[in-house]
């Protein structure tokens, strides 16, 4: 699903990926660790194809970047910091515009805003509701055209503990799709991944099978 | 690679205006109203036109950079566009003179030509701010692109427009440039273009080795620095 | 591409309808500088070219503010990343944010015109109406198309609202100069359409030249 050989990133002057190498076959897990600052956010960035990578080979579920960057959306699922929904709006409002966007149909948005259990609050403007149900929102919206890859970045920050596992089946291991995680939480993310990418200062430390010890070695 | 036809180039220039010069200082008639002031008509209206020149020269290039993403065009792009601001301000300072001359005033708005000059030019302004205030290489050299795009469709839509609206409150005045110079004049003024857009071919070719060239120091620095640190 | 554009024209459309953002800014500006202008200019009244020449040059400063505020919800709620990954063609972005512009500067001149017939015009508005409409309408679109090009050109700029403003006007000016000269006949004691069909067609010319060139160029814009 994934493939990044020498996968390189920099902003201006400052190299922010270098040298990232690994596959990530469909269906499986992949934990992205590391400290603030060592290309998490980034990497799953140009994995969502929001940034253009300036070297080295990329392969997204069946498209190479940055050349075939418009194949991206229909596949991936993004859930970045930014919920990417407007507080004006209603959450009904917002999802259906982005059903409208991607093509799907209206019935998807009941669904999800059911599975989200937004249900109820459906119609209030995004910033009369808690950060919690705005991330709830984000989810729903990050699933709504079922893409087989999910980009996950702190998924579960903001969300009530019990809230995180009514999502399970949506953005969890449950969901059968290939999915990255980009977490501070090294025990939690490492017990859900298959394989694991250690990044530190835009170099990757490890890929592939690691364990906690290491992890918590990039944040020395 | 620009060092290629280099020098019969800057000869060419050299001969170029030595013969433009020496046409303007001797052969050129003195105009009857006007008097010697009138020949910086010689170098007035060749910078303007080759400044136009160069402005949607530089669009086109800008063009091809969008359409190859080769970054090199974007550079070309980036120079000529730059050298018509210099070359603008010259247009605009010596139009200036010759208003003062030929009808008293610093300016005019009988000059379709140089009104319409004047609004292109403070287009052309706002390339620098544009172009500098991005910080990635490539977002720069793309936005900057489509910039040049932009603005090179302008400049003959408004002149267009300027010259629409000015031919109904002011009556052409410009007998002089145009078709109908006499033959000395014309001459004189022929090769003075010639001279002009061999000078801005030339500065252009200089200023793109002279980046070139600092380019290639640049990644040779990076990559020395690279190798001393592993 | 109809479908998309036609979901974010809706979208930016029921947030304005909420927000109530640029089209009330705009067009209390609108009616401020006319104010300015009685001041400034010291004159009851205006007719013929001056009447003109306030009309569009206010209209033009309004479309600016209108301008400024084009992509801000995009800017300040992480939308463009959200447009980035639908699958959406850029060319779609740009018809919806240029309708969007358009429709607010139509909202602004139905106040815009009678105020101004108040405040500061001579001769009856009514009218010349009808042939100022098509000149209204022909402004409004040359105003849309490129205030939607630049503010996605500025957008990716340190300083959005400085640029934007010096790259907007003087792009502007044959838009300024098509409608000033054609309606400076019509905002007189007895109207007359004078070469109408002369400066209709440059705005015509205008507008044909930019939305081409906008379509062309936006999808090369708000990436990365």
């Amino acid at each position: 699903m994934i493939e990044l050989e020498g996968l390189e990133r920099r902003f201006g002057d400052r190299v922010a990926l270098e040298g990232i190498t690994l596959d990530v076959p469909e269906g499986a897990t992949l934990a992205v660790l590391g400290p603030n600052g060592a290309g998490k956010t980034t990497l799953l960035r140009v994995l969502a194809g929001l940034l253009r990578p300036h070297g080295g080979r990329v392969r997204v579920a069946g498209a190479d970047l940055p050349r075939e960057r418009w194949r991206i959306p229909a596949r991936v699922g993004y859930l970045g910091h930014d919920a990417l929904l407007y507080r004006e709006l209603s959450g009904r409002e917002n999802l259906s515009y982005h059903a409208e966007l991607h093509g799907v149909d209206g019935d998807r948005v009941e669904e999800l805003l059911a599975a989200v259990g937004m249900g109820r609050r459906a119609d209030e403007p995004l910033r009369d509701l808690s950060r919690g149900m705005v991330q709830r929102l984000a989810v729903a919206r990050a699933v709504l055209h079922d893409p087989p890859l999910l980009l996950l970045d702190e998924p579960r920050s903001h969300l009530d503990p019990g809230v995180g596992e009514a999502l399970e089946p949506l953005i969890g291991r449950g969901s059968g799709r290939t999915r990255v995680l980009a977490s501070h939480d090294v025990d939690g993310a490492l017990d859900e991944a298959d394989l694991a990418l250690g990044l530190r200062g835009g170099r990757q430390a490890f890929a592939g099978v690691a364990t906690a010890a290491q992890a918590r070695e990039l944040y020395r | 690679m620009y060092s290629k036809g280099f020098r019969p180039l800057s000869i060419a220039t050299v001969v170029a205006l030595a013969s433009a010069l020496a046409l303007v200082f001797f052969y050129a008639p003195n105009d009857a109203d006007q008097g010697f002031v009138q020949k910086i008509f010689y170098v007035h209206v060749p910078m303007a036109i080759v400044a136009l020149g160069g402005w949607v020269a530089g669009g086109l290039m800008a063009i091809k950079h969008l359409r190859s993403g080769d970054r090199s065009w974007d550079v070309r792009s980036y120079v000529a566009i730059h050298l018509s601001i210099i070359l603008g301000v010259g247009v605009l300072v010596t139009g200036a003179i010759w208003a003062r001359a030929s009808w008293g005033h610093w300016w005019v708005w009988d000059e379709p030509v140089l009104v319409s000059f004047l609004i292109v030019f403070l287009l052309y302004c706002v390339y620098y701010p544009l172009r500098f205030s991005i910080e990635d290489p490539e977002r720069q050299a793309r936005y900057s692109s489509v910039f040049a795009i932009t603005a090179g469709a302008f400049v003959p839509l408004n002149f267009i427009a300027v010259r629409l609206a000015e031919s109904f409150t002011h009556p052409r005045v410009l007998s002089q440039t145009g078709g109908n110079l006499p033959g000395e004049m014309r001459l004189t003024f022929l090769v003075s273009l010639a001279a002009m857009t061999l000078l801005f071919v030339t500065l252009w070719k200089l200023e793109l080795a002279s980046k070139n060239a600092s380019a290639q120091l640049k990644r040779l620095r990076t990559k020395l620095n690279a190798r001393l640190a592993a | 591409m109809i479908r998309a554009a036609r979901a974010i024209l809706v979208k930016d459309l029921r947030l304005e309808l909420r927000t109530k953002e640029s089209v009330p800014a705009m067009t209390l500006f609108t009616v401020t500088v006319y104010v300015l202008f009685h001041f400034g200019l010291d004159r009851d009244t205006l007719e013929g070219s001056l009447a003109s020449g306030v009309l569009w040059v206010t209209l033009l400063l309004a479309a600016v503010v209108g301008v400024a505020r084009l992509f801000a919800a995009e800017r300040e709620q992480g939308g463009i990343d959200g447009l980035l990954l639908a699958p959406v063609d850029r060319t779609a972005l740009f018809v919806a944010k240029a309708a969007a512009l358009f429709l607010f500067l139509c909202a602004v001149e139905i106040v815009a015109l009678p105020a101004f017939a108040l405040l500061l015009l001579g001769p009856d508005l009514l009218e010349p109406l009808p042939r100022l409409l098509p000149i209204l309408l022909l402004a409004n679109a040359g105003l849309a198309a490129v205030g939607a090009l630049v503010a996605a050109l500025a957008t990716a700029t340190r300083a959005p609202e400085l640029i934007m403003p010096l790259l907007l006007l003087p792009l502007l000016v044959p838009v300024l100069i098509g409608a000033a000269e054609a309606s400076e006949p019509l905002l007189r004691d007895d109207p007359v359409a004078d070469r109408l069909g002369r400066w209709l067609g440059l705005l015509t010319l205008y507008d044909v030249v930019f939305v081409l060139l906008s379509v062309a160029v936006f999808d090369y814009l708000l990436e990365d």
